[in-house]
């Protein structure tokens, strides 16, 4: 979903790109302060890796064929500002190497998919595996992670789409919202499947990066909850709640003034109870809420499929010294 | 295949546009873009300018036509529902020609950006630019390394194609997992020689 150039307008493009300033910016700064010299390099590498991965197709539905976008899975392995930065980079090079998404419209690539993507993500991932100890928490988190951030990232993207006039919220979304609701299912899977391989092949990175261990300051995390709220409001609210009819009740309220008495006769907005759009509204957030449970029982059984042993057996695994 | 669509064989050519120093490059292809994401569609005349603009560099730069085609008429499947649904639904207000046209123009300055000036002088301009030092050595380490890790990816589906004989659906998710994750450990690996390397040749 890389939304190339022009089709944003000015001021969406504009507003995205100062909050993916902020976001990256602030990343950045939390990266510097935590990642050891040592894993300079990685970044650099899991960015390489995330390209590579993207480019392994799986099959969905219909014959068509979608690709990881990963974002959940780096920030399990290397923390939500690694993340952010290794998704950044990424984002660049398709842009400016490859032309895939619009050089005017990568600061609402970069809050699609690293922000809301790997940030979200991983706020959802770190929920789940707080809850469940051990190896199996983490693929659960992994892979729930994986398809809300699919998910969140394409909500994202209708939002601004709307923004700029390109596509209404009423068409976009149930079509974005839809599809990703599939393309994420192999997201999450193919996440938790590469997370539980790692973890049997090279216990002691996947082990670095358990919530027990810290790693991350719960003030970093608030902050990211912040930035992703901060996203959902400014790009998703305006559609999602009945703002439309909020504004043009202000516009009557400030024509009265104007206009006179017969705009107060006239304007004061039926539409808000109109029972056909409080009911539309609430059959699709029960529709999401539900499929949200779906895919979280899907998660939790998976988590149980791949990881067979019992907590203590991993505890023990995951204190085994690195082989180098 | 792959690297020979996303290689740019056109980086090593020589010309006068090749020549031109990156900066300059850059921001011109950013103030042309800029320009054609804002300009209103009643602007014919900037359009105009844009295609003749940028058909001459193309000449000038010895770039294939074809190759330029054959990019701008590989649309990913978002790209073309938005425009359907565009074209559908909202008839007047955002033009869908004015869409194409606008995406289709952004593509071919990029394109001819990215033909004509080598990734690392872009991260030379970014880096003169004062874009955080982190995130251009990450960016420079990513472009060193990834058509290395795009040929292991290759060579290890090669490898399981060669071995597995079943076609399960369970068994094929499973592959693709297995897959993916052996390929960030052996990133990660290498990582970690990249870093003894570095310290090696006097890195900090």
């Amino acid at each position: 979903m890389h939304i190339p150039d022009g089709f944003l307008d000015g001021k969406t493009a504009a507003t995205a790109a100062a909050i993916s300033v902020v976001g990256v910016g602030f990343a950045l700064r939390q990266v510097r302060r935590e990642l050891p010299p040592r894993r300079v390099p990685l970044l650099g590498l899991a960015a390489a890796f995330l390209f590579a991965a993207q480019m392994v197709n799986f099959p969905v539905a219909g014959g068509t064929s979608g690709h990881l976008m990963g974002g959940v899975l780096v920030a399990a392995l290397l923390g939500p500002s690694a993340a952010i930065v290794v998704l950044t980079a990424v984002v660049i090079v398709q842009c400016f190497l490859f032309a895939d998404g619009g050089v005017s419209a990568l600061g609402a690539n970069l809050l699609n998919m690293g922000i809301l993507g790997a940030g979200g993500g991983y706020l959802v991932y770190r929920l789940v595996s707080s809850r469940m100890r051990g190896l199996r928490g983490q693929v659960t988190g992994v892979a729930f992670g994986g398809w809300v951030s699919t998910v969140l990232a394409a909500i994202g993207c209708a939002g601004e789409l709307a923004w700029s006039h390109t596509v209404a919220w009423s068409a976009g979304f149930p079509m974005m919202a839809s599809v990703h609701m599939i393309i994420g299912l192999g997201e999450g899977l193919i996440g938790a499947l590469a997370f539980a391989a790692i973890a049997r092949t090279r216990p002691e990175i996947v082990a670095e990066r358990t919530p027990a261990s810290g790693g991350t300051l719960p003030g970093g995390i608030l902050r990211y909850g912040l930035l992703v709220a901060l996203v959902l409001a400014v790009f998703v609210a305006p559609f999602a709640c009945p703002w439309p009819d909020g504004l043009e009740s202000v516009a009557a309220k400030l024509g009265f003034d104007v206009q006179g008495a017969s705009a107060i006769v006239h304007a004061p907005a039926p539409d808000y109870r109109l029972p056909g759009i409080h009911s539309a509204a609430g059959a699709t957030a029960l529709a999401g809420a539900l499929g949200t449970l779906v895919v979280l029982g899907l998660a939790l059984a998976l988590g149980r499929v791949l990881v067979r042993k019992s907590v203590k057996d991993l505890s023990k695994e995951s204190k085994q010294e690195p082989p180098c | 295949m792959l690297k020979d669509w996303l290689g740019h064989h056109h980086g090593h050519h020589d010309s006068a546009v090749h020549r031109l120093p990156a900066t300059g490059k850059l921001v011109g292809a950013l103030m042309m873009i800029v320009g054609t994401v804002l300009a209103p569609w009643e602007w014919r005349a900037w359009f105009i300018g844009m295609v003749v603009l940028l058909l001459m560099v193309m000449v000038l730069s010895q770039i294939a036509i074809w190759f330029v085609i054959r990019r701008l008429l590989l649309l990913s499947p978002f790209v073309l529902g938005v425009i359907v649904v565009n074209a559908l639904h909202a008839p007047g207000h955002g033009n869908w020609l004015a869409l194409a046209a606008r995406s289709g123009l952004c593509l071919f300055t990029v394109v001819l950006l990215a033909n004509t000036t080598p990734f690392g002088k872009i991260l030379g301009a970014l880096r003169s630019a004062r874009v955080p030092a982190l995130l251009v050595t990450t960016l420079a380490l990513m472009h060193r390394y990834l058509f290395v890790l795009l040929d292991e990816s290759e060579r290890m589906r090669r490898a399981r194609a060669s071995r597995t004989f079943q076609r399960q659906r369970r068994v094929r998710w499973r592959v693709l997992g297995t897959l993916v994750g052996q390929l960030f450990v052996r990133a990660s690996e290498r990582a970690e020689r990249i870093y003894s390397a570095m310290c090696a040749r006097g890195w900090k």
